[in-house]
Formats: structure tokens, C-alpha cells, sequence
């Protein structure tokens, strides 16, 4: 027998038997298919079985329409408040040590363990017209629940943790040593966020961005809550898509949930060509020093 | 720059780092801080960096009281014990930053920002590699890019927290050569960390041994070799 047959009969101590490899594959891409393919097959085949121009009509319409634009609109407002909140409260709980830190970073995660209804509650008893808030609010004119801001709150609110989720372990794994580097040098606090902090954390924070956006023009039942549902002034997307399967215009909804996934669709295909176009300068930089 | 330390001490909560310590650096001299890990050292170099504040005493830079002075104001090149160099910018922007980070009023032109980092490269002897990245060099030539970088902002004095501590040994002697020549060049003030004995009789002046947050001998090599003053020192230095 040769040294190459004999050799070729070892594997590597961490990989697995030919057999455990095949099934574990085997089950993950029958899972895939089942949660995630089949899902998003089913909603586009829905929403077109009447062709394509029954679709779009669906679509054309006011309310349809008015859905559409305050879901873009609200995802444009909460997203860019999240990633302010989510570089600070990251950068806080990173660069300081503090008495009750654990208990601020419970915090952060607790929009993960409320129920999204318990949370869009919460903000009806605080603002709703029947509080002492809620009246006040009302009678100078900006009323929150059943309007923009408190649909606005409750995505705010329920999109909070992605952020400073993503940012949190890398902050802590680059320590402060190049910002502190950056300040030896001269350079302001800004200064040094911009040109050190900012670029060693952007992949962190684009990914975080795009789960927030994502969960924000998705979030259902906060807003459902707050929205109180009024036809083309309070109805974002996925409230409209619930509205119409209840009346039964099913190419409707499934138009209006393949534009959602879609949207959705667009998020992570831009993240995957930004990531294939620096591919080079991130494994640069990504290297230990 | 001459640099007086009076009085420093720095709790953290209830432990002491540092019990109020004094030491006179004078200008130009090359000091180093030698003790195991735990004696405070690294820490009394980040107080003179403006990187740590003490909790009492003060620090003077030619007489005059710098313990309030910003990081920024202090002007201290420092190299880091792992250098933290900017990982996503190349060599020449790690090295042109102190000198962009400046005050538009205060920021030399273009051209000159690039002159001044190819002579630091000249001096580092390192030339023609400004357009690599960090990832892309020895542990040795980072730490001279490090120290490039220090330069770049034209100190008023080299703080270096264990300078060869993350490099085999031949590349260790060759640099200790390479900063003791630079030294002697711009003339700076230099205050390094190490645990490391030989490096600090060979390289330093002036050798401060401390041990849990206190100074125990100030002197020259040859007289702390000559006459420990403590325990602690003859066994440190295996005298």
C-alpha cells in the first residue's frame, strides 16, 4: 500500500463522517426551502395569479398608495433616530465603566423580550386622548396615538436593539487603543470619531442599519396598536396587508406583501454587492494588527 | 523638555495603582520604567500622555504646572504596546494624520504633509512602503511606523508603553538600536515601559524600577546593578 492511499483515508478531526455531513445538509436546505423559500414563492405566485396588471392595480389605488409612502417615511424617520441612539448608547456602554451597566444593556434589549401589542399599549396609556398627556397633546394639536408619532414611537421603540446590538461586540473587540492613538495626535473627539471610530465600526453599522430598516418597515403589531387603523392616513404596509386579506382582495394583499419582501430583498442585495465591492479593503482591515 | 513628577498617586476604586510618586526627568534623557506587571508603570506613562489622570499631585513640563493640560495639548508622541495603528488607512495616511488633524490655520499644504512622511520613512528606514496597509507588514516595521507616526506631529516628547514587547528577540535588538539612534537624532525627551531588565540597563539613561505602585531605585544602570537599594531590586535585576 502507497503513502497517498494511506494517507487519503484520514480526515480532518473536525470534519464529519460523509453520511452526518450529507443528512445535516440535507435537512438545512429542506429547512430553508420550507421556512423561506416556499413563503416567498407562495407570495409572489398569490399576487400574480391574475398577471401582473392585476397586481399593479391593486396597488394604484389611494389607500394603497398612502400605505406605501408613510411606511418609507416612517422607516426614514426611526432608522436614522435608532442609529444615532445605537452609535451612542454602544460607544456609552463600550468606552465607560459604570455602576448598573448590565442593567442598561438589559434594557437595551428588552424591545426583543416585549411583546411588540404590549409595547404599542404602552404608548396608548401613556398618550392616548384619555391621559392627562394624551388631552393636553391632543388639544395643542399634535396628538401621537392614531397618528404619525406614536406609530413613529412604537417602530422607534421596537427597532431600538438592532444597532447597538451589532456595534456592542465590535467595540468592545477593537478597544480603545487607535482611538486613544488619534487623540495622542491631536485629534478632536469628532475628529477621531470620524476618521477612526466611524470606519473601523461601518460594516457593523450597515448591518445593523439594514435589520433595523428592515424590522421597521415590517413591524406589525405595535403599530397595529397605535395606528388604530384609519384607512390611507394611519395604515402602514403590513397593517394594510391584514386589512385587505380580511375583505377577502386577496391579490391585493399578496401584491402588497410581495412589494414588502421585495423591499426587504432590495435591502440585502445592497448589502452583498457593498460587501463584494470592498471586499478588498475589508479583509485589509479586518486582519488583526 | 524637562519633566518633574510630583507627588502622583491614582486609585482605581480601592486599589492604588500608584502611591504618590516623584521623579525628575531631565530634557532629553532617556528613561525607562522597569517593573513587573502591576507596578504601576504603564499606568504613570498614560498620566504623563494625558490618557489618565491622577488623583492628587501634579506634573510639570519645563517648570510649568501641565497636570490640567488636554491629550491633545501635552504633545506627546506615544507608541502603543500594540501599536493601534489606523488599520484602514495605509501607511502614509497613518503617518500624515497628527499633521491633517490639525486646525485648518495650523495644517501645512499638501506637499508638504507628503515631505515630511517620506523623510519620517527615510528616518524609520522604511522607504517606499507608505501605500501598504497595516495588515500587511512585519510586527517589526509596524513598530517603526508607530514610532513614525509619534514624530509625525513633532513632539515635545516619546512616551513608548512596551515598545518591543510583541517581537522576537533578533528583531527586539535591532530596534532598541533603531530608537536609541532616533533619540539621539531629534534629541526628544523618552520615557519607555518594559518588564525587561537587559532591555532597560541596555537601552535607558536613567532606570526607574518601581513595584506595586511605588518607585524603588532611581539611577543609572551600571549604579542600580552596582548597589540595588531594596530587595525587591536585586531580585528584579538578579543581581
Amino acid at each position: 500500500m502507497s503513502d497517498a492511499t494511506n494517507l487519503r483515508a484520514f480526515r480532518a478531526p473536525t470534519d464529519e463522517a460523509p453520511l452526518a455531513r450529507w443528512l445535516l445538509i440535507g435537512f438545512a436546505a429542506l429547512a430553508l426551502a420550507i421556512l423561506v423559500f416556499a413563503p416567498l414563492i407562495v407570495i409572489f405566485a398569490e399576487a400574480l395569479s391574475k398577471g401582473w396588471s392585476a397586481a399593479l392595480s391593486s396597488l394604484n389605488n389611494r389607500d394603497a398608495l398612502a400605505a406605501i409612502r408613510l411606511t418609507l417615511l416612517v422607516a426614514a424617520i426611526a432608522v436614522p433616530v435608532n442609529v444615532v441612539f445605537g452609535i451612542a448608547a454602544a460607544w456609552f456602554i463600550t468606552r465607560f465603566d459604570f455602576r448598573g451597566k448590565a442593567f442598561l444593556i438589559t434594557l437595551i434589549d428588552l424591545p426583543f423580550s416585549v411583546s411588540p401589542v404590549v409595547a404599542g399599549l404602552c404608548i396608548v396609556l401613556l398618550f392616548g386622548a384619555n391621559t392627562v398627556i394624551g388631552s393636553w397633546l391632543v388639544a395643542m394639536g399634535f396628538p401621537i396615538v392614531f397618528a404619525l408619532p406614536g406609530i413613529v414611537l412604537a417602530t422607534i421603540f421596537v427597532t431600538f436593539p438592532f444597532v447597538a446590538r451589532e456595534l456592542i461586540p465590535v467595540m468592545i473587540e477593537q478597544g480603545r487603543a487607535e482611538e486613544e492613538a488619534a487623540l495622542t495626535l491631536g485629534a478632536s473627539g469628532w475628529h477621531m470619531f470620524f476618521t477612526v471610530t466611524l470606519p473601523n465600526i461601518r460594516w457593523a453599522l450597515l448591518y445593523g442599519v439594514l435589520l433595523c430598516n428592515a424590522r421597521a418597515m415590517g413591524e406589525f403589531g405595535a403599530v397595529a396598536v397605535v395606528s388604530g387603523k384609519i384607512r390611507g392616513q394611519t395604515t402602514t404596509m403590513p397593517v394594510m396587508i391584514e386589512m385587505f386579506y380580511n375583505e377577502y382582495l386577496s391579490v391585493a394583499a399578496f401584491s402588497m406583501a410581495a412589494l414588502l419582501a421585495f423591499l426587504a430583498l432590495v435591502t440585502l442585495l445592497l448589502k452583498t454587492l457593498l460587501e463584494q465591492r470592498h471586499a478588498a479593503g475589508l479583509s485589509a482591515s479586518r486582519k488583526s494588527h | 523638555m524637562h519633566i518633574q513628577i510630583d507627588e502622583i498617586s491614582r486609585d482605581f476604586g480601592a486599589t492604588a495603582a500608584l502611591t504618590p510618586v516623584s521623579l525628575n526627568i531631565p530634557s532629553g534623557a532617556l528613561v525607562a520604567l522597569l517593573g513587573p506587571s502591576g507596578s504601576g508603570k504603564t499606568t504613570l506613562l498614560r498620566i504623563l500622555g494625558g490618557l489618565e489622570y491622577p488623583s492628587s499631585g501634579r506634573v510639570l513640563f519645563d517648570g510649568q504646572d501641565a497636570t490640567g493640560l488636554s491629550v491633545q495639548e501635552r504633545r506627546a508622541g506615544f507608541v502603543f504596546q500594540s501599536y493601534a495603528l489606523f488599520r484602514h488607512m495605509t501607511v502614509f495616511e497613518n503617518i500624515a494624520y497628527g499633521l491633517r488633524a490639525r486646525p485648518r490655520a495650523q495644517r501645512p499644504p499638501r506637499p508638504e504633509i507628503a515631505r515630511r512622511v517620506t523623510k519620517l520613512l527615510e528616518l524609520i528606514q522604511l522607504p517606499g512602503i507608505g501605500d501598504r496597509y497595516p495588515s500587511q507588514l512585519s510586527g517589526g516595521q509596524r513598530q517603526r511606523v508607530a514610532l513614525a507616526r509619534a514624530l509625525a506631529i513633532e513632539p515635545r516628547m516619546l512616551l513608548l508603553d512596551e515598545p518591543f514587547g510583541a517581537l522576537d528577540a533578533r528583531v527586539r535588538k535591532e530596534l532598541r538600536q533603531g530608537l536609541r539612534d532616533i533619540h539621539d537624532e531629534t534629541g526628544l525627551t523618552t520615557v519607555f515601559v518594559t518588564h525587561d531588565q537587559e532591555e532597560a540597563m541596555e537601552l535607558a539613561d536613567l532606570v526607574v524600577v518601581m513595584s506595586m505602585g511605588r518607585i524603588e531605585q532611581i539611577g543609572k544602570p551600571t549604579d542600580i546593578r552596582a548597589r540595588p537599594a531594596t530587595e525587591f531590586v536585586r531580585g528584579f535585576i538578579g543581581a
